[in-house]
């Protein structure tokens, strides 16, 4: 693979890369015929993002030389980054920045050509990776939002850095709220600042969402997509379902585009019930059969071999041919169908007296892990032993 | 208990956000006192602040374009109020170039001082960002707690130097000692002064000039060469000092030796006083 971006170019790259390393450790860069991806997905497995520069967006773009298979692989963020670290400076001494990867020698090359001459050689070293493809149809999520990214900056500015997470939801008068989200707790001796920004329908170019309609996720990996959206000046669109499903943040130009997937809380939780309550009551979003309370135990295997980072070994190209497993949009729609679908009836809510089911869901597992899943046995057995003891 | 205030003034938005930036800088918690026509920002007398106390007032009707309250009883048409001031100055950092900011007291699952804030956008539509503060109502009895402190019959009085120079001086004297005396006579002379094994560091400030008003009792007939003096926490002094981003119109510091230093603040319509107690 080589590539050679120029010119401003070089400043929206880096800024991508910065968006990035807010959500992984890691980036996945793959050379594809349609463009050079990168991704990334968090260590709990709840975010995943990717972006896809289109060879458009380059000087010059070869995904592989002949004969050879493309190359994919694995780096640290860390040492990607550290290239693009200073952006300002990238803007004013960059000229030229040229990308290659080369299956022999095992190193990442980054060249960055500047200012009178200087020439900047990264050589970072690669691990050898399976494609990171999240299962995720933006089309399949009923209710979306658009804007320019300037509007929903704005609307996130007065929420503290460190608010973990947030709930957006369109409220009476069709007005969009994004109000900061906290644990109910029960001995809230020490309650923190609830704040709420309220947003008119017309800041919005698009909002297919009825009222009632809130989900709730992470603020910081937001915040890091719509730094990238504002400076490139686009519009960020929003596709979002029950509580609980990924919500789908995209953003589109002729160059390149970007898709983030975020896990929502899947409870129906206080603060989303607040939200409605001020408006004629929404029926209650389906729970989901499989979000027991040990969905979030990442140390099971069991539930890893399931992750979202579906891993396709370069070798066995069979395992491409399991359907949710693909790498291209897969033909079982992940998010399972919509509010009417056979699939809401035939799944109970939770039993009651179950621990409540608490944080994210991981991402993408949509409607496939369901039956494997929901045999496993829920941990009250493990909240008698210990009430027994003590 | 009712409460329901606007700003609606740019100039008195941006002064009332300053104060509340100040509050925030002196307290981590505080008493907001409401009555008909005063606002208090009250840090009472805590063994665990340090003995640090604040008071700080401004006439309502300097800032707000309506205010309406309705205290516990007529008797007593007063409100107090516990909150984090930080949580005022974060909300109220949200203000800027607002069109109008309003502030109420709300019940919404759990008491709250409600600011919310009609802010411009970019169209012409409305855009409005609410803060629910938590808040803590205090209960008729403790308000004896919280009332102005009385100022102590002080054995100097002396108009303080730049409040700039003293916190750079004082910053500086925090790397070396915990502790600061703080001296003055009423030849307009104040001293810092840190003490430690290795090295004692004065700082002199001269011609500082008398206060007319100051008439302690214990001050009369007093040698204008000797000085009265306090030891006290460095810490406290540069919180306080930290806190003043603009130079106040009025700065005054009493003295009472070996016991407590005072220091008066007048910001325009906006009065601070500030107790630090001293150590044995």
């Amino acid at each position: 693979m080589k590539c050679l971006v120029t010119g401003g170019n070089v400043k929206v790259l880096g800024k991508a890369v910065h968006s990035l390393s807010r959500i992984g450790d890691e980036l996945y860069l793959e050379p594809l015929e349609d463009g050079l991806s990168l991704r990334t997905v968090n260590s709990s497995r709840s975010a995943y993002a990717c972006f896809l520069f289109a060879p458009l967006f380059f000087q010059q773009y070869q995904a592989a030389t002949q004969a050879q298979e493309p190359v994919r692989c694995k780096i640290l963020m860390k040492s990607f980054l550290s290239v693009f670290r200073s952006l300002a400076l990238l803007e004013k001494t960059v000229e030229k920045c040229y990308i290659s990867l080369n299956g022999r020698s095992s190193r990442l090359v980054v060249q960055l050509h500047c200012k009178y001459g200087v020439r900047k050689i990264h050589n970072l070293s690669f691990q050898d990776c399976e494609s990171l493809q999240a299962v995720f149809d933006p089309a399949s999520c009923p209710h979306v939002l658009r804007a320019p990214a300037k509007v929903l900056g704005e609307a996130v500015l007065p929420f503290p850095p460190a608010l973990a997470e947030v709930t957006l939801g369109v409220s009476h008068g069709r007005r969009v709220i994004l109000r900061s989200y906290q644990e109910e707790e029960a001995d809230s001796t020490v309650r923190a600042m609830v704040t709420e920004m309220s947003i008119a329908e017309e800041d919005f170019q698009q909002l297919q969402a009825q009222e009632g309609v809130a989900v709730t996720f992470c603020l910081k990996e937001f915040r890091g997509l719509l730094s990238f959206a504002e400076s490139a000046n686009l519009s960020l669109s929003i596709h979002f379902d029950t509580p609980g499903r990924p919500a789908i943040f995209t953003i589109e130009d002729s160059l390149l585009d970007g898709h983030f997937v975020l896990a929502t809380l899947s409870e129906p939780d206080l603060q989303s019930q607040d939200l409605s309550s001020q408006q004629p009551r929404q029926p209650e979003p389906p729970l989901q059969a499989h979000s027991t309370p040990n969905l979030d135990d990442f140390t099971n295997d069991d539930i890893d071999s399931y992750m979202i980072a579906m891993e396709t070994t370069l070798a066995s190209e069979g395992s491409r041919a399991l359907p949710s497993f693909s790498i291209s949009p897969g033909p079982q729609p992940p998010c399972s169908p919509g509010p009417n679908s056979e699939d809401d009836e035939a799944e109970p809510s939770t039993v009651p007296g179950t621990p409540p089911p608490k944080k994210f869901r991981s991402l993408f597992f949509g409607s496939i892990l369901a039956p494997v899943h929901s045999p496993q046995a829920p941990s009250p057995v493990l909240a008698e032993d210990s009430e027994g003891e003590g | 208990m009712k409460f329901r205030a606007k700003i609606a003034d740019t100039g008195c938005l941006n002064h009332f956000t300053r104060i509340s930036n100040m509050i925030a800088k002196l307290a981590k918690t505080c008493t907001l006192r409401i009555s008909p026509d005063k606002l208090n920002f009250i840090l009472s007398d805590k063994v665990a602040n340090g003995g640090v106390s604040m008071w700080c007032e401004l006439e309502q009707e300097n800032f707000f374009s309506e205010f309406q309250m309705e205290g516990i009883s007529a008797e007593n048409n007063e409100i107090y109020i516990e909150l984090t001031a930080e949580n005022l100055s974060r909300a109220l950092k949200t203000a800027q170039n607002a069109k109008a900011l309003k502030i109420k007291l709300t019940n919404k699952h759990f008491p709250c001082l409600t600011v919310s804030v009609d802010l411009l956008s970019i169209s012409s539509s409305s855009r409005i960002v609410t803060h629910d503060i938590p808040i803590k109502v205090i209960p008729r009895k403790l308000w004896k707690d919280l009332q102005e402190p009385v100022v102590p019959d002080f054995d100097v009085s002396i108009y303080l130097p730049v409040l700039k120079t003293m916190k750079s001086v004082v910053e500086k004297m925090k790397n070396i000692s915990s502790y600061l005396i703080i001296e003055a006579n009423l030849n307009g002379e104040l001293n810092l002064k840190i003490e430690t094994e290795l090295v004692c560091v004065t700082t002199h400030f001269k011609d500082l000039g008398r206060p007319p008003l100051a008439s302690g009792s214990a001050s009369q007939g007093r040698n204008p060469e000797q000085m009265a003096e306090v030891r006290i926490d460095v810490k406290k002094l540069l919180q306080f000092l930290a806190g003043q981003q603009v130079n106040p119109t009025k700065a005054l510091c009493n003295i009472v030796n070996n016991k407590i230093v005072h220091f008066d603040l007048l910001h325009e319509d906006v009065s601070l006083q500030y107790f630090i107690p001293a150590l044995s």
